[in-house]
Protein backbone atom coordinates (compact mmCIF):
# COMPACT_ATOMS: atom_id res chain seq x y z
CA UNK A 1 0.00 0.00 0.00
CA UNK A 2 2.72 2.50 0.82
CA UNK A 3 4.44 1.21 -1.82
CA UNK A 4 1.47 2.65 -4.27
CA UNK A 5 1.49 5.91 -2.21
CA UNK A 6 5.27 6.76 -2.76
CA UNK A 7 4.43 5.77 -6.69
CA UNK A 8 1.85 8.48 -6.29
CA UNK A 9 4.35 11.04 -5.07
CA UNK A 10 7.02 10.03 -7.57
CA UNK A 11 4.63 9.71 -10.35
CA UNK A 12 1.02 11.79 -10.50
CA UNK A 13 -1.14 10.81 -13.19
CA UNK A 14 1.33 8.31 -15.13
CA UNK A 15 -0.06 7.10 -19.11
CA UNK A 16 -1.49 3.71 -20.23
CA UNK A 17 1.43 1.70 -21.34
CA UNK A 18 3.23 2.92 -17.73
CA UNK A 19 0.09 2.21 -15.68
CA UNK A 20 0.00 -1.00 -17.17
CA UNK A 21 4.01 -1.57 -16.03
CA UNK A 22 3.66 -0.53 -12.57
CA UNK A 23 0.54 -2.01 -11.86
CA UNK A 24 2.33 -5.92 -12.84
CA UNK A 25 4.97 -4.71 -11.41
CA UNK A 26 3.61 -3.98 -8.14
CA UNK A 27 1.54 -7.30 -8.42
CA UNK A 28 4.85 -8.97 -8.75
CA UNK A 29 6.04 -7.37 -5.31
CA UNK A 30 2.99 -7.75 -3.24
CA UNK A 31 2.87 -11.74 -4.43
CA UNK A 32 6.26 -12.45 -3.31
CA UNK A 33 6.05 -10.88 0.04
CA UNK A 34 2.61 -12.32 1.20
CA UNK A 35 3.29 -15.79 -0.54
CA UNK A 36 6.68 -15.96 0.17
CA UNK A 37 6.21 -15.91 4.02
CA UNK A 38 3.39 -18.79 4.13
CA UNK A 39 6.18 -21.22 4.28
CA UNK A 40 9.13 -19.30 4.91
CA UNK A 41 8.11 -18.28 8.12
CA UNK A 42 6.80 -21.16 9.21
CA UNK A 43 8.82 -22.52 12.03
CA UNK A 44 9.70 -26.14 11.99
CA UNK A 45 7.56 -27.18 15.08
CA UNK A 46 4.47 -25.91 13.24
CA UNK A 47 5.16 -28.09 10.32
CA UNK A 48 5.84 -30.65 12.16
CA UNK A 49 2.08 -30.55 13.64
CA UNK A 50 0.92 -29.81 10.44
CA UNK A 51 2.56 -33.24 9.21
CA UNK A 52 0.88 -35.02 12.18
CA UNK A 53 -2.58 -33.72 11.74
CA UNK A 54 -2.68 -34.01 7.35
CA UNK A 55 -1.02 -35.42 4.70
CA UNK A 56 1.38 -34.04 1.76
CA UNK A 57 -1.40 -33.25 -0.84
CA UNK A 58 -3.81 -31.63 1.47
CA UNK A 59 -1.28 -29.21 2.88
CA UNK A 60 -0.32 -27.98 -0.38
CA UNK A 61 -3.47 -27.70 -1.98
CA UNK A 62 -4.71 -26.04 1.19
CA UNK A 63 -1.81 -23.87 0.95
CA UNK A 64 -2.13 -22.75 -2.91
CA UNK A 65 -6.13 -22.44 -2.04
CA UNK A 66 -5.48 -20.00 0.57
CA UNK A 67 -2.59 -17.91 -0.87
CA UNK A 68 -4.66 -17.85 -4.29
CA UNK A 69 -7.92 -16.08 -2.57
CA UNK A 70 -5.23 -13.97 -0.37
CA UNK A 71 -3.08 -12.98 -3.64
CA UNK A 72 -6.89 -11.75 -5.23
CA UNK A 73 -8.07 -9.95 -2.26
CA UNK A 74 -4.46 -8.21 -2.12
CA UNK A 75 -4.86 -7.77 -6.33
CA UNK A 76 -8.24 -6.33 -5.87
CA UNK A 77 -7.96 -3.73 -3.48
CA UNK A 78 -4.28 -2.45 -4.56
CA UNK A 79 -6.75 -1.96 -7.94
CA UNK A 80 -9.04 0.01 -6.50
CA UNK A 81 -5.60 1.87 -4.48
CA UNK A 82 -4.53 2.68 -8.08
CA UNK A 83 -7.61 3.55 -9.74
CA UNK A 84 -7.57 6.15 -6.92
CA UNK A 85 -4.34 7.35 -6.60
CA UNK A 86 -2.71 7.01 -10.21
CA UNK A 87 -5.97 7.41 -12.22
CA UNK A 88 -8.16 5.74 -14.20
CA UNK A 89 -7.24 4.84 -17.79
CA UNK A 90 -9.23 2.13 -17.92
CA UNK A 91 -11.24 1.82 -20.73
CA UNK A 92 -13.01 -1.72 -20.32
CA UNK A 93 -12.70 -2.03 -15.78
CA UNK A 94 -14.34 -5.01 -16.00
CA UNK A 95 -12.34 -7.32 -18.35
CA UNK A 96 -9.64 -5.64 -16.37
CA UNK A 97 -10.84 -7.19 -13.30
CA UNK A 98 -10.78 -10.24 -14.64
CA UNK A 99 -7.77 -9.70 -16.11
CA UNK A 100 -6.13 -8.92 -12.40
CA UNK A 101 -7.72 -11.78 -10.88
CA UNK A 102 -6.88 -14.38 -12.83
CA UNK A 103 -3.01 -12.89 -12.81
CA UNK A 104 -3.04 -12.75 -9.25
CA UNK A 105 -4.07 -16.42 -8.91
CA UNK A 106 -1.27 -17.54 -11.30
CA UNK A 107 1.17 -15.02 -9.96
CA UNK A 108 0.44 -16.87 -6.33
CA UNK A 109 -0.11 -20.08 -7.63
CA UNK A 110 3.64 -19.99 -8.92
CA UNK A 111 5.33 -18.60 -5.96
CA UNK A 112 3.60 -20.73 -3.72
CA UNK A 113 5.01 -23.94 -5.50
CA UNK A 114 8.69 -22.00 -5.05
CA UNK A 115 8.45 -20.73 -1.58
CA UNK A 116 7.82 -24.34 -0.97
CA UNK A 117 10.77 -25.33 -2.34
CA UNK A 118 12.99 -22.37 -1.36
CA UNK A 119 11.84 -23.29 2.19
CA UNK A 120 14.14 -26.35 1.56
CA UNK A 121 17.00 -24.67 0.81
CA UNK A 122 19.32 -22.12 3.02
CA UNK A 123 19.05 -18.89 2.12
CA UNK A 124 15.26 -18.79 1.22
CA UNK A 125 14.17 -15.46 0.47
CA UNK A 126 17.48 -15.06 -2.03
CA UNK A 127 16.53 -18.29 -3.60
CA UNK A 128 13.18 -17.31 -3.89
CA UNK A 129 14.58 -14.49 -6.26
CA UNK A 130 16.84 -16.41 -8.17
CA UNK A 131 14.23 -19.66 -9.18
CA UNK A 132 11.32 -17.33 -9.25
CA UNK A 133 11.92 -14.61 -11.96
CA UNK A 134 12.93 -16.68 -14.76
CA UNK A 135 10.11 -18.62 -13.98
CA UNK A 136 7.57 -15.40 -13.48
CA UNK A 137 8.72 -13.70 -16.55
CA UNK A 138 6.87 -15.81 -19.37
CA UNK A 139 4.05 -15.23 -17.21
CA UNK A 140 4.33 -11.83 -16.28
CA UNK A 141 4.76 -11.32 -19.98
CA UNK A 142 1.04 -13.09 -20.76
CA UNK A 143 -0.41 -10.87 -18.38
CA UNK A 144 0.82 -7.74 -19.82
CA UNK A 145 -0.46 -8.46 -23.02
CA UNK A 146 -3.79 -9.19 -21.76
CA UNK A 147 -4.61 -6.62 -19.89
CA UNK A 148 -2.89 -4.21 -22.42
CA UNK A 149 -6.19 -5.12 -24.12
CA UNK A 150 -8.27 -3.83 -21.11
CA UNK A 151 -6.89 -0.02 -22.55
CA UNK A 152 -9.16 -0.16 -25.59
CA UNK A 153 -12.35 -0.73 -26.19
CA UNK A 154 -11.85 -2.48 -29.55
CA UNK A 155 -11.86 -6.74 -29.06
CA UNK A 156 -8.96 -8.08 -30.25
CA UNK A 157 -8.46 -11.18 -31.62
CA UNK A 158 -6.45 -13.94 -29.57
CA UNK A 159 -7.85 -12.64 -26.16
CA UNK A 160 -9.60 -15.68 -25.54
CA UNK A 161 -6.44 -18.09 -26.65
CA UNK A 162 -4.26 -16.30 -24.05
CA UNK A 163 -6.77 -16.48 -21.42
CA UNK A 164 -6.84 -20.12 -21.89
CA UNK A 165 -3.58 -20.31 -22.10
CA UNK A 166 -3.06 -18.61 -18.81
CA UNK A 167 -6.01 -20.98 -17.12
CA UNK A 168 -4.33 -23.78 -18.81
CA UNK A 169 -0.70 -22.49 -17.32
CA UNK A 170 -2.48 -22.55 -13.70
CA UNK A 171 -3.75 -26.32 -14.14
CA UNK A 172 -0.33 -27.44 -15.18
CA UNK A 173 0.99 -25.69 -11.70
CA UNK A 174 -1.80 -26.84 -9.54
CA UNK A 175 -1.41 -30.33 -11.01
CA UNK A 176 2.61 -30.49 -10.47
CA UNK A 177 2.85 -28.93 -7.01
CA UNK A 178 0.09 -32.01 -6.33
CA UNK A 179 2.43 -34.35 -7.86
CA UNK A 180 5.75 -32.98 -6.45
CA UNK A 181 5.42 -31.35 -3.04
CA UNK A 182 4.73 -35.24 -1.23
CA UNK A 183 8.59 -35.31 -2.72
CA UNK A 184 9.60 -32.39 -0.92
CA UNK A 185 7.76 -32.70 2.05
CA UNK A 186 8.86 -35.99 3.45
CA UNK A 187 12.08 -35.60 5.85
CA UNK B 1 34.69 -50.27 -31.91
CA UNK B 2 31.17 -51.55 -30.69
CA UNK B 3 31.02 -49.15 -27.39
CA UNK B 4 32.43 -46.27 -29.10
CA UNK B 5 30.80 -46.13 -32.55
CA UNK B 6 28.47 -42.99 -31.99
CA UNK B 7 31.12 -41.17 -31.05
CA UNK B 8 32.92 -41.03 -34.11
CA UNK B 9 29.51 -40.76 -35.51
CA UNK B 10 28.86 -37.44 -33.53
CA UNK B 11 32.57 -36.17 -35.15
CA UNK B 12 31.79 -37.02 -38.50
CA UNK B 13 28.70 -35.77 -38.47
CA UNK B 14 29.55 -32.61 -37.47
CA UNK B 15 32.81 -32.17 -39.35
CA UNK B 16 30.23 -32.72 -42.40
CA UNK B 17 27.39 -30.24 -40.57
CA UNK B 18 30.46 -27.86 -41.03
CA UNK B 19 31.79 -28.67 -44.45
CA UNK B 20 28.87 -28.75 -45.92
CA UNK B 21 27.00 -25.71 -44.04
CA UNK B 22 29.87 -23.37 -45.15
CA UNK B 23 29.97 -24.78 -48.93
CA UNK B 24 26.25 -25.57 -49.86
CA UNK B 25 24.27 -23.22 -52.14
CA UNK B 26 21.80 -21.67 -50.75
CA UNK B 27 18.07 -21.78 -51.58
CA UNK B 28 17.81 -18.84 -53.85
CA UNK B 29 14.58 -17.89 -53.42
CA UNK B 30 14.82 -18.01 -49.11
CA UNK B 31 17.82 -16.62 -49.04
CA UNK B 32 17.76 -13.72 -51.52
CA UNK B 33 14.44 -12.90 -52.62
CA UNK B 34 12.12 -13.24 -49.70
CA UNK B 35 14.40 -12.34 -46.84
CA UNK B 36 17.46 -10.18 -45.52
CA UNK B 37 19.41 -13.01 -44.68
CA UNK B 38 21.68 -13.62 -47.65
CA UNK B 39 24.53 -15.91 -46.70
CA UNK B 40 24.23 -15.13 -43.13
CA UNK B 41 21.43 -17.59 -43.38
CA UNK B 42 24.36 -20.20 -43.27
CA UNK B 43 24.08 -19.97 -39.50
CA UNK B 44 20.90 -21.68 -39.37
CA UNK B 45 22.78 -25.21 -40.04
CA UNK B 46 24.87 -24.08 -36.77
CA UNK B 47 22.51 -22.04 -34.72
CA UNK B 48 19.41 -23.95 -35.07
CA UNK B 49 21.02 -27.52 -34.09
CA UNK B 50 22.05 -26.31 -30.75
CA UNK B 51 19.14 -25.11 -29.62
CA UNK B 52 17.62 -28.39 -30.58
CA UNK B 53 20.09 -30.56 -28.70
CA UNK B 54 19.63 -28.37 -25.91
CA UNK B 55 16.06 -29.59 -25.67
CA UNK B 56 16.94 -32.90 -26.35
CA UNK B 57 19.30 -32.83 -23.66
CA UNK B 58 17.42 -31.21 -20.90
CA UNK B 59 14.27 -33.44 -21.67
CA UNK B 60 16.80 -36.17 -20.92
CA UNK B 61 17.77 -34.33 -18.07
CA UNK B 62 14.13 -34.15 -16.70
CA UNK B 63 13.84 -38.03 -17.41
CA UNK B 64 16.22 -38.89 -14.91
CA UNK B 65 15.14 -36.47 -12.07
CA UNK B 66 11.61 -38.53 -12.30
CA UNK B 67 13.70 -41.43 -11.97
CA UNK B 68 15.73 -39.91 -9.25
CA UNK B 69 12.05 -39.13 -7.31
CA UNK B 70 11.17 -42.81 -7.96
CA UNK B 71 14.22 -44.56 -7.02
CA UNK B 72 15.95 -42.10 -4.79
CA UNK B 73 19.27 -43.46 -6.45
CA UNK B 74 22.03 -40.74 -6.44
CA UNK B 75 23.80 -41.98 -9.85
CA UNK B 76 20.06 -40.86 -11.43
CA UNK B 77 20.52 -37.58 -9.61
CA UNK B 78 24.34 -37.06 -11.00
CA UNK B 79 23.10 -38.03 -14.70
CA UNK B 80 20.31 -35.25 -14.17
CA UNK B 81 22.59 -32.40 -12.95
CA UNK B 82 25.25 -33.08 -15.79
CA UNK B 83 22.91 -33.40 -18.64
CA UNK B 84 21.22 -30.33 -17.71
CA UNK B 85 24.51 -28.33 -17.86
CA UNK B 86 25.70 -29.97 -20.76
CA UNK B 87 22.51 -28.76 -21.70
CA UNK B 88 23.06 -25.04 -20.49
CA UNK B 89 26.58 -24.55 -22.36
CA UNK B 90 24.50 -25.89 -25.81
CA UNK B 91 22.30 -23.08 -24.71
CA UNK B 92 24.51 -20.44 -24.23
CA UNK B 93 26.50 -21.54 -27.18
CA UNK B 94 22.92 -21.04 -29.49
CA UNK B 95 22.58 -17.38 -27.76
CA UNK B 96 26.07 -16.54 -28.88
CA UNK B 97 25.75 -17.91 -32.26
CA UNK B 98 22.80 -16.24 -32.72
CA UNK B 99 23.57 -12.77 -31.32
CA UNK B 100 26.85 -13.02 -33.70
CA UNK B 101 24.07 -13.65 -36.82
CA UNK B 102 22.11 -10.93 -35.34
CA UNK B 103 24.57 -8.55 -35.35
CA UNK B 104 25.37 -9.05 -39.37
CA UNK B 105 21.34 -9.28 -40.08
CA UNK B 106 19.63 -7.08 -37.17
CA UNK B 107 22.97 -4.50 -36.55
CA UNK B 108 23.09 -5.42 -33.29
CA UNK B 109 24.46 -8.05 -30.75
CA UNK B 110 21.58 -7.93 -28.87
CA UNK B 111 18.46 -6.22 -29.75
CA UNK B 112 15.79 -6.96 -26.86
CA UNK B 113 13.87 -9.11 -29.49
CA UNK B 114 11.75 -11.35 -27.86
CA UNK B 115 13.39 -14.38 -29.27
CA UNK B 116 16.54 -13.03 -27.68
CA UNK B 117 14.83 -12.30 -23.99
CA UNK B 118 12.77 -15.68 -24.09
CA UNK B 119 16.46 -17.33 -24.64
CA UNK B 120 17.95 -15.66 -22.01
CA UNK B 121 15.34 -16.10 -19.36
CA UNK B 122 15.13 -19.94 -20.65
CA UNK B 123 18.99 -20.17 -19.65
CA UNK B 124 18.27 -18.22 -16.01
CA UNK B 125 15.76 -20.83 -15.43
CA UNK B 126 18.87 -23.23 -15.48
CA UNK B 127 21.40 -20.84 -13.94
CA UNK B 128 19.06 -21.02 -10.96
CA UNK B 129 19.05 -24.72 -11.20
CA UNK B 130 22.50 -24.96 -10.26
CA UNK B 131 22.32 -22.32 -7.77
CA UNK B 132 19.49 -24.08 -6.25
CA UNK B 133 21.43 -27.58 -6.10
CA UNK B 134 24.80 -25.80 -4.92
CA UNK B 135 22.52 -24.21 -1.41
CA UNK B 136 22.18 -27.25 -0.02
CA UNK B 137 24.80 -29.60 1.07
CA UNK B 138 22.85 -32.63 2.50
CA UNK B 139 22.90 -35.22 -0.64
CA UNK B 140 19.79 -36.98 -0.75
CA UNK B 141 17.45 -33.35 0.55
CA UNK B 142 19.67 -31.53 -2.44
CA UNK B 143 18.80 -34.21 -4.96
CA UNK B 144 15.21 -34.35 -3.94
CA UNK B 145 14.69 -30.59 -3.89
CA UNK B 146 16.86 -29.63 -7.32
CA UNK B 147 14.80 -32.71 -9.51
CA UNK B 148 11.92 -31.30 -7.98
CA UNK B 149 12.64 -27.65 -9.73
CA UNK B 150 13.68 -29.48 -12.62
CA UNK B 151 10.24 -31.07 -13.59
CA UNK B 152 8.78 -27.76 -12.28
CA UNK B 153 10.98 -25.69 -14.23
CA UNK B 154 11.09 -27.70 -17.28
CA UNK B 155 6.99 -27.58 -17.58
CA UNK B 156 7.03 -23.61 -17.43
CA UNK B 157 10.08 -23.99 -20.18
CA UNK B 158 7.56 -25.24 -23.00
CA UNK B 159 5.38 -22.48 -22.55
CA UNK B 160 8.28 -19.85 -22.64
CA UNK B 161 9.90 -21.41 -25.61
CA UNK B 162 6.93 -22.99 -27.48
CA UNK B 163 3.77 -20.76 -27.11
CA UNK B 164 4.95 -17.36 -26.28
CA UNK B 165 7.01 -17.21 -29.57
CA UNK B 166 4.16 -17.51 -31.74
CA UNK B 167 2.44 -14.66 -29.84
CA UNK B 168 4.42 -11.98 -30.26
CA UNK B 169 6.05 -10.00 -33.04
CA UNK B 170 9.66 -10.42 -33.39
CA UNK B 171 12.05 -9.98 -36.03
CA UNK B 172 13.55 -13.85 -36.15
CA UNK B 173 13.14 -15.80 -39.10
CA UNK B 174 9.81 -17.42 -39.24
CA UNK B 175 8.97 -15.32 -36.18
CA UNK B 176 7.04 -12.72 -38.15
CA UNK B 177 3.48 -11.91 -37.40
CA UNK B 178 1.28 -13.97 -35.06
CA UNK B 179 1.14 -17.15 -37.07
CA UNK B 180 5.53 -17.27 -36.00
CA UNK B 181 7.56 -20.81 -35.48
CA UNK B 182 10.06 -20.40 -32.51
CA UNK B 183 12.79 -21.30 -35.23
CA UNK B 184 12.49 -21.50 -38.93
CA UNK B 185 9.44 -22.81 -40.59
CA UNK B 186 9.65 -25.87 -41.87
CA UNK B 187 8.43 -25.03 -45.54
CA UNK B 188 11.19 -22.82 -46.14
CA UNK B 189 13.67 -25.93 -45.81
CA UNK B 190 14.47 -27.52 -48.96
CA UNK B 191 15.64 -31.14 -49.45
CA UNK B 192 18.93 -30.47 -49.72
CA UNK B 193 19.39 -28.37 -46.15
CA UNK B 194 17.51 -30.53 -44.32
CA UNK B 195 19.84 -33.22 -45.39
CA UNK B 196 23.06 -30.68 -43.32
CA UNK B 197 20.59 -30.19 -40.99
CA UNK B 198 19.30 -32.93 -39.22
CA UNK B 199 22.80 -34.09 -39.26
CA UNK B 200 23.86 -31.83 -37.08
CA UNK B 201 20.93 -32.19 -34.92
CA UNK B 202 22.25 -35.62 -34.41
CA UNK B 203 26.02 -34.74 -34.54
CA UNK B 204 25.31 -31.91 -31.49
CA UNK B 205 23.25 -34.16 -29.55
CA UNK B 206 25.62 -37.37 -30.12
CA UNK B 207 28.66 -35.09 -28.55
CA UNK B 208 26.41 -33.61 -25.77
CA UNK B 209 25.73 -37.01 -24.47
CA UNK B 210 29.37 -38.04 -24.88
CA UNK B 211 30.21 -34.92 -22.98
CA UNK B 212 27.78 -35.83 -20.00
CA UNK B 213 29.30 -39.43 -19.81
CA UNK B 214 33.24 -37.58 -19.65
CA UNK B 215 31.81 -35.37 -16.50
CA UNK B 216 29.61 -38.37 -14.99
CA UNK B 217 32.71 -40.56 -14.83
CA UNK B 218 34.66 -37.99 -12.86
CA UNK B 219 31.99 -37.30 -10.55
CA UNK B 220 31.78 -41.25 -10.21
CA UNK B 221 35.86 -40.72 -9.82
CA UNK B 222 35.33 -38.14 -6.98
CA UNK B 223 32.96 -40.12 -5.06
CA UNK B 224 35.41 -42.87 -5.21
CA UNK B 225 37.95 -41.00 -3.76
CA UNK B 226 36.07 -38.89 -1.56
CA UNK B 227 34.04 -42.51 0.40
CA UNK B 228 38.15 -44.32 0.26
Amino acid sequence: MSTIFVLYLAMGQPEEKVWNGLFWMIQLFICVNAVAKSFLQESRGRMLYFYSIAGARDFIISKLLFNAVLMILMSLVSLVLFRLLLGDPLQNAGKFVGIVSLGGCSLSLVFTFLAAIAARAQQNAAMMAIMGFPLIIPMLLVLMKLSNTAFADVLQAGLWQLVLLMAGLDILVIALAIILFPFLWKD
Amino acid sequence: MRRYWWKILSIVLLLYNCIAGLLVKLPQQVAYEESNMYESMRNFFFHVPMWFSQFILITVSLIYSIRYLRRSDLRQDWYAVEFARTATVLGCLGLVTGSIWSRYTWGAFWSNDPKQTGAAIALLIYFAYFILRNSMTDMDKRGRVAAVYNIFAYFLYIPLIFILPRMVESLHPGGLGTEGNPGLSGSSLDPKMRMIFWPGVLGWTLLGVWVTTLFYRVRLLEEKYATA
